[in-house]
């Protein structure tokens, strides 16, 4: 009889998400879909609020990462106000974004996934956590949590606070930097490199064990997509969005006025069973429009990253793994890769001559009615889009978030993993936790709070047709 | 016009056990300040005539069995006032909270975030959590004007605008209309602010307002700032000149 697995209680994007798996009458996967199932309203709230609001409410949407946001509206009221910022303010916002990048990313890498990683995916629960972690691998998760510490202090000396600053606003940000500031960040540049040099070394070590979960993470073809610098380098702020295929060839490209015209490449499809829209590559229509966004797309998009280091790294990544490697699970790679490219990004910008200019705020009134902010949040690009009306007050605001690009191939990426390691009625806890798992690869704030203590609650549930629960794993 | 229009008769009063002396005429919240009593305020302002609204400067006196708004009431001679009393507490928190229930103040993504009035009074008395169940009225933001803008979830309706533009300015140009919840401020014949005719753009208004209801236009969040200081000077030069 055909069955159903749910997976209700898969905690946090931004809220709540759920897993099915439907099983048919010999026990064989042949569909699994991942459901959001919170609606967040955003885009209906903010109606009717000014526009110079915007960054400040928008970058509420995440305590994670509210400095994505932040850019994303901020880029968005600049085409309205329809100024260019200030040099220095743009370097600035540069380097708040890539502290946020890097403390993400570590929150990501270290926090969540590399338990998996260091104790297997069939290893112990009570032990495959970051306690189990901080237990059994103190230097590694020490580097890990200092990492993440510099780039929270760094937004924080930028803006304030670590979470949700006030900083960024339309036309720069609101105070300059000072040397004493920019001091205190280039001091502490040589031990963050020295640590990400070491979390390399351990992840070198390791990421060869799962041949089984780098042939089955969402491992299949699909376009890639994320800025690039004006030169095709890694960018994270500011540039052309590409598209391009498994091979890494364009297929098209955005340069940053055309931005605008965002809806010329990209689709919103919905379906019925998620909150979360469903981007797709228009040209190919859907759901064949597949892509992917974030760390691992970022590397398949540019030609390299632009930092000495980091450019080392990624010549490692690509002699093992090809130039556009297509498993999910190198997602994890890509995302060290980033943080050691955020962090000698950082030393660099923060050496300019201009950094401690004090003109870092472009003030003018809106000048366009229509506005398009486009930026690289830690999990891929994100796209805030605004009307307003005379008066300057919000009418209409879209935003693809970077979780909604990669939502179509989570869905697969799912689906391969359930066919791949889920058989038969009986349910096992490494099956559970390499569903998660895949989910992780993409980090889609899926692992905010409770799975940062190392595992979500998880609640499976296997039912008959008839919907009389056969099995239950419960996981608290 | 101002809270301590004084005869110059002396008094004396007791405010919490505290023996004071004061001129006769002086109102309690006058007498209490000078004396380095705090009694909080919100919609009173040095310099602005008495309108008593907020209740928030209620005082027991003896003898009375209402509670007395401070800065409306005279000291008499003799008179025994308590300004600080669990029951004044618990009144005081729960006008606060009402305040809040009332409209939308988001605190976090409001420009007058970190210099709001409503926000430190909130601090002051110890305000965690608001008991009663918000209202989330649908108001709109007046942004028709050139310089500054008008929202109204922010509004608490002290009228401290409607005051210093009628009183000090001499435009009149904002007023009440509506009772109770339904209360709002307006502009002229209750159209957009852009379109008054009688508007100076001086910008007193922005700046006495306690909150982020009235507030420049392209502020950011957290980033508005209120000049409260011109106002007794303007009204002392003023007096000073006639």
């Amino acid at each position: 009889m055909p069955q159903t697995i749910t997976i209700d209680g898969v905690t946090r994007i931004e809220g709540h998400a759920k897993i099915t798996i439907q099983l048919d009458d010999a026990g064989k996967v042949y569909d699994a879909q991942f459901h959001v199932t919170q609606f967040r309203g955003f885009e209906k709230f903010v109606q009717g609020r000014p526009l110079t609001e915007m960054p400040g409410i928008m970058a509420r949407i995440c305590g994670i990462c509210p400095v994505s946001h932040l850019m994303a509206a901020a880029k968005a009221c600049d085409d309205i106000l329809a100024v260019q910022i200030p040099p220095t303010a743009e370097k600035l916002r540069r380097i708040m974004n890539l502290a946020q990048m890097i403390q993400s990313h570590a929150l990501s890498f270290f926090h969540l996934s590399s338990p998996d990683l260091l104790f297997g995916m069939d290893g112990d629960p009570k032990q495959r956590n970051i306690f189990g972690l901080i237990r059994d691998h103190p230097d590694f998760a020490r580097d890990g949590i200092m990492l993440r510490k510099f780039g929270q202090d760094i937004i924080a000396k930028l803006g304030g606070k670590k979470i949700h600053p006030a900083w960024v606003v339309p036309g720069g940000v609101n105070a300059p930097l000072t040397e004493e500031v920019q001091d205190s960040i280039l001091k502490e540049v040589p031990a963050a490199i020295e640590r990400i040099d070491r979390a390399l070394d351990y992840f070198h070590q390791i990421e060869g064990r799962y041949p089984a979960e780098e042939d089955a993470f969402a491992n299949f073809p699909t376009l890639f997509a994320g800025l690039v610098t004006a030169d095709g380098l890694l960018e994270h702020y500011h540039g052309p969005l590409k598209f391009v295929d498994q091979d890494a060839s364009l297929v098209a490209e955005l340069s940053p006025a055309d931005q605008r015209h965002y809806g010329s490449l990209i689709g919103e499809a919905v379906e019925k069973y998620s909150y979360l829209k469903f981007p797709y590559f228009k040209p190919r229509g859907y759901p064949d429009g597949i892509y992917r966004v974030g760390p691992l797309a970022r590397l398949i998009v540019a030609e390299r990253c632009g930092t000495r280091r980091a450019d080392m790294e990624l010549g490692a990544f690509r002699t093992r793994l090809g130039r556009s490697p297509q498993s999910s699970f190198h997602y994890h790679w890509a995302r060290l890769i980033e943080i050691l490219y955020g962090i000698e990004m950082i030393q660099r910008l923060l050496q300019f001559p201009d950094i401690l200019n004090t003109h870092i705020r472009a003030r003018a009134r809106p000048n366009r009615l229509e506005g398009v902010g486009v930026s690289e949040a830690p999990r891929g690009t994100l796209i805030h889009h605004y009307k307003i009306d005379d008066n300057g007050l919000i009418q209409w605001a879209n935003l693809i978030i970077a979780t909604g690009h990669n939502n179509l191939a989570m869905n697969r990426g799912v689906r391969q993993v359930a066919e791949r390691f889920v058989d038969g009625n009986k349910l096992q806890e490494g099956m559970l936790n390499r569903v998660e798992a895949v989910i992780r690869c993409f980090d889609p704030c899926l692992s905010c709070s409770t799975h940062a203590l190392g595992q979500m609650p998880l609640r499976i549930e296997l039912c008959k047709a008839d919907g009389e629960v056969c099995d239950v794993l419960q996981r608290d | 016009m101002t809270s301590a229009v004084s005869s110059g008769e002396s008094i004396t009063l007791k405010i919490d056990d505290k023996d004071i002396s004061c001129r006769s005429g002086e109102t309690i919240l006058a007498v209490a300040r000078e004396n380095n009593i705090d009694i909080p305020t919100l919609c009173f302002m040095e310099g602005l005539s008495v309108w008593g609204g907020c209740r928030l400067c209620l005082v027991e006196v003896a003898g009375s069995p209402k509670l007395q708004a401070a800065c409306a009431t005279v000291c008499t001679e003799g008179m025994n006032v308590v300004t600080a009393s669990p029951r004044l507490k618990e009144y005081r928190k729960m006008i606060v909270e009402m305040l809040f229930a009332e409209r939308n103040h988001v605190c976090s993504v409001c420009v007058s975030n970190g210099h709001c009035e409503l926000q430190d009074m909130a601090v002051k008395l110890e305000i965690d959590h608001v008991r009663f169940p918000y209202r989330y009225p649908h108001l709109q933001v007046d942004n028709s004007h050139d310089r500054a803008r008008m929202d109204h979830n922010r509004c608490i309706l002290c009228t401290r605008c409607v005051r210093v533009c009628a009183e000090i300015e001499g435009a009149h140009t904002k007023d009440v209309k509506g009772r109770g919840v339904l209360a709002a401020i307006i502009h002229d014949l209750d159209q957009p602010w852009g379109e008054s005719e009688t508007c100076t753009s001086c910008g007193k208004c922005v700046n006495v307002c306690p909150t982020g209801a009235l507030t420049h236009r392209g502020t950011a969040v957290g980033e508005m700032q209120k000049k409260t200081d011109f106002l007794p000077y303007l009204t002392l030069m003023r007096r000073t000149e006639s």
